[in-house]
């Protein structure tokens, strides 16, 4: 069958948790919904919950051939409890498990033997860079892996579409009865966010730690009302790839161009005034529009009421001069996003469900005025492929990308029109990630497109000093430059089924021919 | 044009492309392609070598080329600058 986006989704998915459902559209299934019952080990007074080892955990868990577990990326390419409970889980013998993680990195490659072996046979992930993502695309597991948004991996955890058998969580602190938090430690990583609803849905919670504290582990990020078992081991990861040191404007002067044009936008929509709430991811460019908007602020003296998402050292300071009356997190990027965590009562974390899951009773994203997003492809429907690269391997994924474009009242694309040869606008993308109607505007260095969905937008700014084209005409601009490139080959077989926010499926990536 | 000894242009940055001639007498012209590009822009980026060496009237060569989306230009200079240093 073909979705309403003219993408062909075959009428069942092999290993699939339910029956496939064809996305319709991004507003299609908000309504009713039923959350998930859990089947809990109730505790009596007196009876101890930390463990001697990771294998007497595993074993108290009861873990079995077939069953889900899950992990947090909050440890990102510093993360070593994934290989850590992987490893163990092989080496008892226990086989067929799928694992999901809210995302994996370079550091998660020996998840390749696992899958090898047959120990590791399904896979759910948000995000996915590295060797085990290429394996993926080059079909080493039987069944298509699926890939979720952030805030579509806790619709999925809450209505038991993913029913999480065991999850394991990697711990910065945490106290002998299980309760957690990010903020200190060796590998403190800050907030926990992606965590929370596999600790709130999880049959049994394992919390391993390198940092075992005295009770309680205040601030409480996860609560000891719903762990079951405390491992401590020697380390749970690299602080060097855990949180990067610092977040840097770019310098390439395309990509200031870039961001001072989108500034330039966000002023002529109006919604830069106070009161105005803004997410932008950690990239350079993404850094760029935040120092444009900040300068504008500045100077017409407007105070915002939050920034939102992944956060970095430069939205704190924005935070601490007062642009901005506080800050919804969801996981820190950098040591100074950590810091204001543990001393700016107006840092909040927040779980990736209340961030941007669409089934709840209103999520973040809802509330935002403007969202800066990248892209690896759009076409001419303004349909943005952040999942696989031009050349069809797995190289990234949703994230938080389509939560906030479809919460945000202006989502904003913004990027170079070409990357080395390959032109960013295509007629249809390789794969969709965020679906067109979604997206508001691409911003280009050679000019700003309106969706042409957005009649009101394009009429205000009829009065304003930006210049809009087409998105066929930047089209036709890149490939004056680089040329038309050749479609890549595909083989009938999938290797990854990618679910919409809202659990229907937008794309699916299938195998590249060889 | 005739290619006397080998020769190189270019670099291995990003949008550039590394090329290296040699000569290849009586042998006609023996293109060894590597690109960050190869599947979607392979055949396009030979296209322009030949063109380029019809053009220098160049009939036997062999060129090694390592491209990181360089753009047609660049490739057309790069070659040529080679080219150029090979005799």
């Amino acid at each position: 069958m073909k979705n309403s986006l003219g993408r062909e989704i075959p009428d069942t998915i092999k290993g699939y948790y339910k029956e496939v459902k064809a996305f319709t559209g991004a507003y299609d299934n908000i309504g009713d919904v039923i959350k998930t019952q859990v089947r809990a080990k109730s505790l009596m007074p007196g009876k101890k919950k930390l463990l001697n080892s990771l294998e007497e955990a595993i074993k108290k868990t009861g873990l079995e051939d077939g069953m889900t577990i899950s992990f947090h990326h909050h440890l990102r390419n510093g993360d070593y409890v994934v290989n850590m409970v992987m490893d163990k889980i092989a080496s008892m013998g226990i086989k067929d498990i799928k694992i999901a993680s809210s995302s994996l990195f370079p550091i998660h490659a020996p998840l390749i033997d696992h899958m090898k072996s047959g120990v590791v046979t399904g896979l759910y992930a948000s995000y996915m860079s590295g060797p085990v993502a290429e394996a993926v695309s080059e079909g080493i597991l039987e069944n298509p892996i699926i890939m979720h948004t952030h805030g579509g991996r806790s619709r999925a955890i809450e209505s038991g579409d993913i029913k999480i058998d065991v999850a394991f969580i990697a711990s910065p602190s945490c106290d002998s009865y299980g309760n957690i938090n990010g903020l200190y430690g060796e590998s403190a990583c800050g907030v926990l966010g992606y965590a929370i609803s596999d600790a709130h849905y999880a049959e049994k919670v394992v919390a391993i730690t390198d940092n075992l504290v005295a009770y309680p582990a205040c601030p409480i990020e996860i609560s000891q009302d719903y762990v079951d078992y405390i491992v401590v081991v020697d380390k749970i990861g690299d602080p060097r790839g855990i949180v990067s040191g610092t977040t840097r404007i770019t310098k390439d002067p395309i990509g200031l161009k870039i961001a001072k044009t989108t500034a330039q936008l966000i002023e002529a929509s109006g919604l830069l005034k106070d009161g105005f709430s803004f997410q932008t991811g950690a990239g350079g460019t993404s850094l760029a529009v935040a120092a444009s908007v900040r300068e504008i602020m500045k100077e017409k003296g407007i105070k915002g009421s939050f920034m939102s998402g992944g956060i970095t050292g430069y939205m704190v300071d924005m935070l601490e001069e007062g642009l901005f009356d506080s800050i919804l997190d969801v996981q820190c990027f950098d040591l100074r996003a950590i810091e204001s965590l543990k001393n700016n009562k107006n840092h909040q974390p927040m779980s990736a469900s209340m961030y941007g899951n669409p089934h709840n009773k209103g999520a973040v994203v809802n509330n935002l005025d403007v969202v800066i997003l990248g892209a690896t492809e759009i076409d001419t429907d303004f349909n943005v492929n952040v999942t696989t690269g031009s050349n069809g391997v797995i190289m990234g994924g949703s994230g938080g990308h389509s939560d906030t474009a479809a919460g945000a009242k202006l989502a904003i694309v913004v990027s170079q029109l070409f990357k080395g040869r390959l032109p960013l606008i295509a007629d249809k993308v390789t794969t969709v990630s965020t679906p067109g109607e979604t997206i508001d505007v691409l911003v280009t260095e050679r000019g700003i497109a309106v969706n042409p969905r957005r009649k009101d937008l394009i009429e205000r700014l009829k009065d304003s000093k930006i210049q809009l084209v087409s998105i066929e005409e930047l089209k036709e601009i890149a490939e004056r430059i680089t040329g038309k490139p050749m479609e890549i080959e595909r083989d009938e077989r999938m290797v990854a089924a990618i679910e919409y926010r809202d659990g229907t499926i937008i794309d699916v990536v299938r195998k590249i021919k060889r | 044009m005739v290619i006397d000894k080998p020769a190189r242009a270019g670099t291995l940055e990003s949008s550039d492309i590394y090329i290296m001639v040699q000569p290849n007498q009586g042998q006609g012209i023996e293109i060894q392609l590597d690109s960050i590009v190869l599947k979607q822009f392979g055949k396009q980026i030979e296209n322009v070598m030949r063109q380029t060496l019809k053009d220098l009237e160049i009939e036997d060569i062999k060129i090694i080329a390592n491209d990181r989306g360089a753009l047609d230009y660049t490739i057309r200079a790069r070659l040529e600058t080679a080219i150029n240093r090979a005799n």
